[in-house]
């Protein structure tokens, strides 16, 4: 019996540059069954971003544009306008979609957008190096808070998942994370309601992934993961923020 | 020949956006900026009768970028703006130049630096054809001189994006933009492109395509500049286009773009009616620019004076396509009231008479 395969959504000689214990190949990998699950692949169109997720085409077997810098909702406002039958979704880092894109993600969920977008929160410009961003925790050092982030000079992070929530536009907003099994599981979960909402036609769909970044944050994998449980979680809470299909309450 | 019937007194405007749903447009974004708001004022309701793409962006930023996305599948998209706002769109032109997408976007110019004012002017020559993005790239740009032109031009502009797969721009200014001319729309003259090489429409029984310009490969990055302007060059092989008036005989040649042009004409003929031996001459795209034209024309001419709203930028262009053949001289006015066919012949005679090769009015 065969338990793993490559999805067909990813290419088959596709190698992933991301650093090693860096989250994104999880991240990637999941959407990637989710597009094959779901039967996506032949529908999607994705509005690539700029930072580690920027590659991405060169892994997933679907069309893909590449979009500048935090502009990769309005691009993918563009496609979904010009052709509403088809699946879009963004792949955006906490910079681009958070600190250069925030007016482009924020506007694109006011406006009900039938979109997906995805976000991986590491706390820093992965990229580029380490620099400080705007999910940079309070007391984080970086390349540029190199004495650790304070109020004085940089301000609080942002908690994405919960401004996006109070979006009117927005159908579902979800915080999850990758660093245990259950959690890949609920986040894969999360995933897939993102993006069923935008099949059905209720607006906009929207996942924040909290990663880790062992390179920048010098950490092994496995303190890296630490890092996201015992540092991370308690700023950024996992759970459900919107979901207009829960009719629980 | 074209029956009184057939025209309508129409706003440069509502001109360019009509003109626009005729050619297939088939989404617009936009943010309001005067003195082209009435663009997207008359697509609010157009694009939503006819079921076609509209959203106010935004911002700019978002506004070209979601013209990208759209075009990117193949769609035709368009999007409106005026000078300091188009500043905004000068990234996305880039990409879009770089990832070969037939991005259609107007400049109603108004005057600048900076907010500036909604007067018009013609300031954003430099912004048009050189550009403000990153890297190595033009654009193709088109600068209607009549309310007749804003439609024809509009038509060009779509078929040119496509044609090429390249950024196209309809330079107008504010003049344009907010007067009212008799023209007449006709038909979309141009044939349809076949873009299903390319467009974006999901990976069905084919590979996953990628539009993107990020190359780590620094052979495939050069190639791909090179074979973008081997691409430029043609467009000025096949589409270079102009016109000019009194030129065979002519010892000075007035030269101006976009409704400028409408004054030189007639300044042309006072002088003419003077004894001066004056002719006229009007790129009607500005990228590519007339260069090979103008370098002939220098052979028998003494004289060039471009008449500019702005402190002289196309001149630069014309001393560059003459190339020392002949003088090159201005004049010009920065913003404002457009100068006038009186000022024009007073300059034409300042530099002649005084040797001053700059005349400003």
């Amino acid at each position: 019996m065969q338990v793993f395969s490559i999805p067909k959504s990813m290419k088959e000689n596709a190698k992933f540059t991301f650093c090693p214990g860096c989250d994104h190949g999880i991240a990637v990998r999941l959407v990637a069954e989710l597009l094959d699950e779901m039967d996506l692949k032949e529908k999607t169109i994705l509005a690539a971003s700029i930072g580690c997720s920027v590659f991405l085409y060169d892994f997933l077997d679907i069309d893909s544009i590449e979009a500048p810098h935090g502009r990769a909702m309005a691009e993918a406002t563009g496609v979904k306008r010009a052709r509403p039958d088809k699946f879009v979704f963004t792949y955006q880092g906490d910079g681009d979609f958070a600190s250069i894109g925030l007016a482009e993600s924020t506007h694109a969920a006011l406006r009900a957008e039938n979109l997906t977008g995805i976000c991986i929160n590491n706390t820093t410009y992965g990229m580029t190096g380490g620099q400080h961003g705007p999910t940079t925790l309070i007391g984080q050092k970086t390349t540029t808070s190199p004495m650790g982030r304070f109020r004085e000079t940089y301000g609080y992070p942002i908690r994405i998942a919960e401004h996006i929530a109070l979006c009117e536009g927005t159908a579902f907003s979800a915080r999850v994370a990758l660093d245990t099994v259950p959690h890949i599981n609920q986040a894969k979960k999360a995933l897939r309601k993102a993006f069923q909402v935008q099949l059905d036609g209720l607006g906009y769909g929207f996942v924040e992934i909290l990663s880790t970044c062992p390179t920048n944050w010098k950490m092994t994998p496995d303190e890296a993961h630490e890092r996201v449980k015992n540092e991370m979680i308690p700023v950024f809470p996992l759970g459900i923020f919107k979901d207009v299909t829960d009719i629980s309450e | 020949m074209e029956s009184y019937s057939d025209k309508q007194l129409i706003k440069g405007n509502y001109a360019i956006a009509e003109a626009a749903v005729k050619a297939g447009c088939e989404c617009y974004f936009g943010y309001p900026i005067t003195p082209q708001t009435e663009i997207g004022e008359y697509l609010s309701q157009r694009m939503y009768d006819l079921k076609r793409g509209y959203v106010c962006a935004e911002s700019e930023l978002a506004a070209i970028n979601m013209v990208i996305g759209a075009v990117s599948t193949g769609a035709k998209a368009m999007t409106s703006s005026s000078s300091c706002a188009v500043a905004l769109m000068q990234e996305g032109l880039s990409y879009a130049c770089a990832d070969e997408l037939p991005v259609v976007l107007v400049n109603v110019m108004r005057a600048g630096p900076g907010l500036g004012y909604i007067y018009p002017a013609q300031g954003d020559y430099y912004q048009a054809v050189y550009g403000g993005g990153n890297g190595d790239y033009k654009i193709t740009v088109l600068a209607p001189s009549t309310v007749q032109e804003c439609i024809d031009l509009t038509y060009r502009a779509f078929y040119l994006a496509q044609k090429w797969r390249n950024p196209t721009m309809i330079l107008a200014d504010g003049l344009l933009g907010q007067m009212m001319e008799p023209a007449s729309y006709g038909e979309y003259p141009y044939p349809e492109i076949d873009n299903s090489s390319w467009a974006l429409t999901g990976a069905k029984n084919r590979e996953g395509r990628a539009i993107y310009s990020c190359a780590r490969d620094e052979d495939k990055q050069n190639e791909h500049i090179r074979h973008l302007f081997r691409k430029y060059e043609l467009i000025a092989k096949e589409d270079t286009d102009w016109e000019e008036f009194n030129t065979e005989d002519a010892d000075i040649i007035l030269i101006a773009f976009g409704s400028m042009t409408r004054n030189i004409k007639a300044a042309m003929k006072v002088l003419r009616a003077q004894g001066l031996k004056v002719g006229a001459f009007r790129p009607i795209t500005l990228s590519p620019f007339p260069t090979n034209r103008l370098n002939q024309l220098a052979d028998n001419v003494d004289r060039f004076i471009t008449v500019e709203m702005n402190m002289g930028q196309m001149v630069n262009d014309v001393k560059l396509a003459v190339n020392g053949k002949a003088e090159v001289d201005l004049i010009n006015r920065p913003v404002g009231q457009w100068l006038s066919v009186e000022e024009i012949v007073e300059g034409v005679k300042q530099i002649i008479s005084k040797g001053v090769q700059y005349a400003s009015i």
